[in-house]
């Protein structure tokens, strides 16, 4: 009667009950991976048709918010560069002249970069994969 | 009698609310600090209380808990690796910070933290400062071939270093100003417009029958303005990912 309370007197229980947790577990892991599967598959459809009409305008309105904000950055960073050298140097006003000219190219590519057509930070010739 | 106070810009006056002065500092807890403490509140509350039941089966509140978790978790593995993975609690906090104060944002009366470009600038140099600081110490100065782009002629050199290095020094800032122009832009078109439904509201039936037209548009541009609100918090993070990305990974 005492014994029949008592898991350790047996020693059968407790591995039975392990052992089925773990085929629970392994069929979930399971279902869980083909659900990503499946998911994985059906996603890009599932977000091109959101797309199609009601995001359309936000995303346009975004793309020039961001292609414009690249531009005027990197301008406003090449003046303040060169703003900053005349300051510490005292070479007013070549270092602005110089800076904002290279300020006007960073501007350039960080609208190509961010537009995808040249390559990323440190990647030489590889253009970035599109997406 | 309202259409002469119509001030697009008052919504962003900052207004101390407890006056703190330590030596000629003025830390004073203002407006702007009491709704980002709202922010953190919102943001770390909705957490904890949406994942606290830890049900196998979500309810609804966890299910929006864990598909946010989900999405910034893709976002950086498909960015940075999953090396950046390291990076998940302060990319989950930035995105979860930002999108809550832009929300926020869009409650009448409601101060909006993210207009204020010193906000947003503080949270770019956060990221630019990681970005730096982690770059040089795991890879030292070959951090540095990240401004030195292979297969260039050794004459344009100098010029294109030069330019790649102005270029990421912009990144902050166009990171900063893009949140910053989004946020107050989207706020002073949908004050302006609905100011305009006041004073012609004001005009008698006419007015009144004219006022339904910027009605109209107000709507249209609070959808448009929560589109724009989750919309910046997800390009503020990717975009994070992105440079974190390059800290990790400096040449290819």
């Amino acid at each position: 009667m005492a014994g029949s309370k008592r898991p350790d007197g047996t020693g059968e229980t407790s591995p039975g009950h392990q052992r089925r947790a773990d085929d629970r577990d392994d069929d979930l892991e399971r279902r869980r991976r083909e659900l990503e599967a499946s998911l994985a598959t059906r996603l890009p459809d599932r977000l091109e048709g959101e797309n199609g009409t009601t995001k359309a305008a936000g995303v346009g309105y975004a793309q020039a918010f961001k292609l414009s904000s690249e531009f005027i950055a990197g301008i406003a960073v090449g003046a303040g560069i060169g703003w900053f050298v005349d300051r510490m140097a005292g070479t007013s006003p070549w270092g602005l002249i110089v800076f904002l000219l290279l300020g006007f190219g960073a501007g350039i590519l960080n609208v190509l970069r961010s537009a995808g057509l040249v390559a990323e930070f440190g990647q030489g010739d590889k253009p970035r994969p599109k997406k | 009698m309202a259409a002469d106070k119509v001030d697009p810009i008052h919504q962003f006056h900052i207004n101390p609310i407890v006056p703190i002065h330590v030596g000629g500092y003025d830390l004073s807890f203002t407006n702007s600090s009491l709704f980002m403490v709202v922010a953190v509140v919102v943001a770390s509350g909705f957490l904890f209380f949406a994942t606290s039941g830890r049900a196998l089966v979500p309810t609804r509140m966890q299910s929006m808990a864990e598909m946010t978790y989900d999405f910034v978790a893709s976002m950086l593995r498909d960015a940075a690796g999953n090396q950046g993975m390291k990076f998940f609690p302060f990319v989950f906090s930035l995105f979860m910070f930002v999108l809550t104060a832009n929300l926020l944002g869009l409650f009448p009366y409601f101060f909006t933290v993210t207009s204020h470009i010193i906000i947003t600038f503080s949270l770019a140099l956060l990221v630019i400062g990681i970005v730096i600081v982690y770059g040089f110490a795991k890879h030292g100065f070959r951090f540095l071939k990240l401004f030195v782009p292979s297969g260039v002629p050794l004459v344009l050199m100098p010029l294109v270093v030069a330019i790649e290095i102005v270029s990421f020094v912009s990144r902050p800032v166009s990171l900063s100003v893009r949140l910053f122009a989004n946020m107050l832009a989207g706020h002073i078109t949908l004050k302006v417009f609905s100011g305009f439904v006041v004073s012609l509201g004001a005009m008698g039936v006419a007015g009144m029958a004219g006022a339904v037209l910027p009605l109209a548009m107000a709507v249209a541009l609070s959808a448009l303005e929560l589109l724009v609100a989750a919309l910046q918090a997800y390009v503020f993070a990717v975009l994070t990912c992105m440079y974190l990305n390059d800290a990790l990974h400096p040449s290819h």
